[in-house]
């Protein structure tokens, strides 16, 4: 995988989660108390410090193979969560993630909430939402990185990719001060779905000791593959439908987060 | 206590497994079974994308069979 992917790969999947984290920290500071939220946001992403700090060197420590192996292994049970989640919301059999409805939900609920000083944070659950919201967000881009950058041995650039995605959304997010439901979220998640599969079949067989004909190349053929088998799944279910699905499919849960 | 570590694994349990637990199981016996078929002289590679070709498609399934 050269440079080129490896940066687009990891930056998709990470402005994905970004923008859940922004949705997350605006319901906050929009319903409770923006200097609570912010301090959320601070502590998870000082908490998120020390987890790459702590296993950024043991990643690197590990055999190749068994990074793979265990990398592959989880990317390929994310991936095809996502891409499950993906197609069921592409062919009508569950709602699309819509960042309004959840704004809207998470302000509903956050405002009936009851104020409560903790120290320096004036309002406590307006900082454990935040806090929660993008510590496992986070945890989840902290995950993307070092798995895609280890394997490729290029943790760097795969941090700046991630760097950069967080800075674009977070910028948006702090400019519209409101969700970002222009961000194409579903057609990210159904791509991101099919990257994170592609990679992890690649990686998880390597690991296992399996060769793929033409080496690295052979994921020029198992992305595409990956997404085009999708399409066709999205493709049966819509054209196995029964009538009138479409009106009926029940709303995402807020915390409904893939 | 034991509430906490209930809810901590909880947590891990839908971080990592999700809400299938048979593409979890799937993959993990999927790769298993690489493992031991590139101990032979016979390829291993296409086992992983059968893997995917089969537990996607029955995941979905089991996710609109009782709608």
């Amino acid at each position: 995988m050269g440079n080129g992917a490896l940066f687009l790969a990891v930056f998709l999947a990470c402005a994905v989660e970004a923008v859940e984290a922004t949705t997350i920290v605006l319901a906050a500071g929009t319903a409770r108390d923006w200097r609570s939220a912010a301090s959320g946001l601070a502590a998870a992403l000082a908490v998120l410090a020390v987890v790459v700090a702590a296993l950024g060197p043991a990643v690197s420590d590990v055999p190749l193979r068994g990074l793979r192996l265990v990398v592959g292994a989880l990317l390929l049970i994310f991936g095809l969560q996502w891409l499950r989640k993906a197609i069921l919301r592409a062919s009508g059999y569950k709602a699309l993630h819509d960042e309004d409805k959840i704004f809207a939900e998470q302000l509903a609920t956050a405002s009936a909430q009851s104020r409560r000083r903790v120290g320096l944070v004036p309002d406590w659950y307006g900082f454990t939402l935040s806090f929660k919201g993008v510590l496992l967000e986070g945890l989840e881009v902290v995950f993307i990185v070092l798995t895609f950058g280890s394997n490729q041995h290029n943790v760097g650039l795969a941090a700046i990719a991630a760097a950069c995605a967080v800075a674009v959304v977070a910028i948006a997010g702090a400019a519209v001060r409101s969700p970002l439901s222009r961000v194409p979220e579903n057609t990210l998640k159904f791509v991101v779905g099919i990257m994170l599969t592609a990679f992890g079949v690649f990686w998880g067989a390597e690991g296992a000791g399996a060769h793929w004909p033409g080496s690295d190349a052979a994921l020029l053929v198992l992305v595409p593959a990956v997404g085009a088998f999708a399409l066709l799944l999205v493709g049966l279910m819509r054209a196995n439908q029964p009538a009138g699905r479409e009106t009926r499919v029940p709303a995402p849960a807020a915390t409904d987060r893939s | 206590m034991g509430r906490r570590i209930r809810a901590f694994a909880a947590f891990w349990y839908d971080f990592v497994v999700g809400d299938d637990w048979l593409i979890a199981v799937g993959v993990v016996i999927s790769l298993a079974l690489t493992y031991l078929l590139s101990r032979t002289a016979v390829p291993a590679w296409w086992l992983l994308p059968l893997a995917l070709v089969v537990l996607l498609p029955l995941s979905l399934w089991r996710a609109v069979r009782h709608r």
